[in-house]
């Protein structure tokens, strides 16, 4: 059995250690950096001021709690949103006809497609000289680019949130389609002779046989949404900001002081992450105790 | 199902496909007409102006052969870049594979005491954000040289790869049956002949799936590049990003359209692997 023991041990070792030393150990000289601790200017002692600072202090705690508010009000519309388009994409896909492969492809081509490239897609359809305005313009619905509503670099974050309706979206299509096509149609057509209407049909039986899958996705989505830099720093304006951005900001600050608010700002952000992800698994568990 | 109903459903789902790849006509169009004014809804001239701003095809006159290769050997920036995301993208992709596959066989194949605990450790890169550690990263890399070299990129981008590729190759190897190793062997094969014969065909579809969407990931990859390759290391979506903030539509959508090209290429190429039931799936939320 030794030998079996030492073939584990060897096995995990090298992936182990990429994720140990550079994620792990980024995280926690992030967290130490967070605490005040910058030998290159001296400074030893460690608190938690820069917390502090920029949750509460005057000069960011405006700027700190807008961020937040605008980061849960970006994460939760558009976690739901693609997963209530998805749904009925996936829902209506399923039936056969003309140029069906053609639109499973299409639904399923914002998956791979990097969302840098979505952020800038979204900029070319939704500015006010964009392509939806350049038609309403053409049908007479609006007269000056200006007339077209504030849908990128916009203050309550539309833009970011349809970048992100738009690429995961697909996301959810997928992981839908498969649940749907290993359920197959039995269970509906069961309920449908025993007089269930459409929407009863929808409401319980489809939806609670989704549903697991759809949450964990959904996890997945917020939580990266909630953390993502690209996105906000292509659709997001100055004030109010989200949370990465602020971070990358102080970060890149000039002012190494600067710099333990923006590792603090990063330590907060994978902290909800992570609360949020261990109530997630709290509930899933809890369920499979009670199921 | 009421035929009206039925029509209305097959409409919706063409309206919808059309809204969804609206940004992609806008892009096509931006980068094939230099002066695309507002309002025009179809450009008045098309243009192959971005691209040659941009050093990819040469002026009129001399799109010969020749002229293409003297061009591209001039080493404009976006070839040095493509150059750039393609090296490291291969590379990062080779390494992790070459690490994930004793791992992945370990963890698919075997139980033992702490797996659980291990396969959290592994995954827990999806999910928190990586901004949490590549700040942290950034400054010990600059302390130890790191910092903008080739090699400090390449090993930043390891850091979402391996997860997903460990986790989708465990998969592989769960419904993978060891026996057939155990009787190559007994009719006298070595361990690289085995190897070769009998394990690689067996996870090779599997393998090369996990493969191309390690490369995507790299690919893609954004935030990382720019703070451990501190402005030294020039990759494709840097120059996205830094041609979309300054503002020329044309030359970004031109440089979006290289950008995406392998992405829906791998998308065609693996549709029929991709389902919410694999692995894979889940790491196309990263990208």
């Amino acid at each position: 059995m030794g030998g079996e023991r030492l073939k584990i041990v060897l096995s995990l070792t090298p992936p182990l250690l990429i994720i140990i030393t550079l994620f792990f150990g980024g995280i926690f000289y992030g967290f130490l950096q967070s605490l005040g601790y910058q030998p290159a200017i001296g400074k030893y002692e460690l608190n938690f001021s820069a917390y502090y600072n920029v949750m509460f202090s005057e000069r960011y705690a405006k700027l700190f709690w807008s961020g937040l508010a605008l980061n849960l009000w970006v994460s939760f519309a558009s976690t739901f949103l693609a997963a209530v388009f998805a749904l009925f994409g996936a829902l209506a896909i399923r039936k056969t006809f003309v140029g069906k492969t053609l639109c499973n492809f299409i639904y399923s081509l914002n998956l791979p497609m990097p969302h840098l490239v979505v952020a800038v897609g979204m900029i070319f359809v939704f500015s006010q000289s964009g392509l939806l305005a350049r038609l309403a313009a053409q049908i007479g619905m609006i007269s000056s680019p200006g007339d077209f509503p504030v849908l990128v670099r916009d203050k309550y974050g539309f833009g970011i949130i349809l970048a992100y309706i738009w690429k995961e979206a697909a996301f959810f299509f997928i992981i839908l389609m498969s649940v749907l096509q290993s359920l197959g149609e039995n269970f509906e057509e069961l309920a449908q002779s025993l007089g269930a209407n459409r929407w009863q049909r929808f409401r319980y039986v489809i939806l609670p046989l989704v549903m697991p899958n759809l949450f964990s996705a959904s996890i997945i989505v917020f939580a990266f949404s909630f953390g993502a830099y690209e996105v906000p720093a292509l659709l997001g304006v100055i004030y109010p900001q989200m949370l990465p951005v602020m971070a990358f900001e102080f970060f890149l600050n000039p002012d190494l002081n600067a710099r333990s608010e923006g590792m603090a700002l990063s330590i907060i952000i994978a902290l909800i992450v992570m609360i949020l992800v261990v109530f997630y698994f709290w509930l899933t568990q809890a369920k499979i105790r009670k199921d | 199902m009421n035929n009206n109903l039925k029509r209305i459903n097959i409409y919706s789902i063409y309206l919808g496909a059309l809204i969804l790849i609206l940004p992609l006509i806008a892009f096509f169009i931006n980068a094939f007409s230099f002066r695309w004014f507002y309002p025009q809804v179809i450009p008045k001239e098309l243009s192959l102006q971005a691209w040659v701003r941009l050093k990819l095809i040469p002026k009129p006159g001399q799109r010969t052969f020749e002229g293409f290769l003297d061009l591209w050997a001039s080493n404009p920036t976006v070839i040095k870049a493509l150059v750039n995301s393609l090296t490291i993208g291969i590379l990062v992709t080779i390494v992790s594979i070459i690490i994930a596959l004793p791992a992945a066989r370990v963890l698919g194949l075997l139980n033992f005491r702490f797996k659980k605990l291990i396969i959290f450790i592994m995954v827990s890169p999806t999910i928190l954000p990586p901004i949490a550690f590549v700040l942290g990263l950034n400054i010990n890399f600059i302390s130890i040289g790191f910092s903008g070299s080739f090699f400090g990129v390449c090993l930043v981008h390891l850091v979402p790869i391996m997860p997903y590729v460990v986790l989708t190759m465990t998969g592989i190897f769960a419904n993978y049956n060891p026996d057939f190793e155990h009787q190559a062997r007994t009719l006298g094969a070595n361990k690289t002949t085995t190897f070769f014969q009998i394990t690689l065909p067996a996870i090779a579809p599997g393998m090369v799936v996990a493969a191309l969407f390690a490369f995507l990931v790299s690919w893609s990859q954004y935030l990382l590049t720019f703070l451990i390759g501190a402005g030294k290391v020039m990759t494709l979506p840097l120059l996205v990003f830094s041609t979309a903030s300054s503002g020329n539509p044309a030359l970004t959508a031109a440089i979006s359209i290289i950008f995406i090209f392998p992405a829906i290429l791998i998308l065609v190429f693996t549709s029929k692997f991709v389902s919410g039931q694999s692995g894979a799936t889940s790491g196309f939320g990263k990208i």
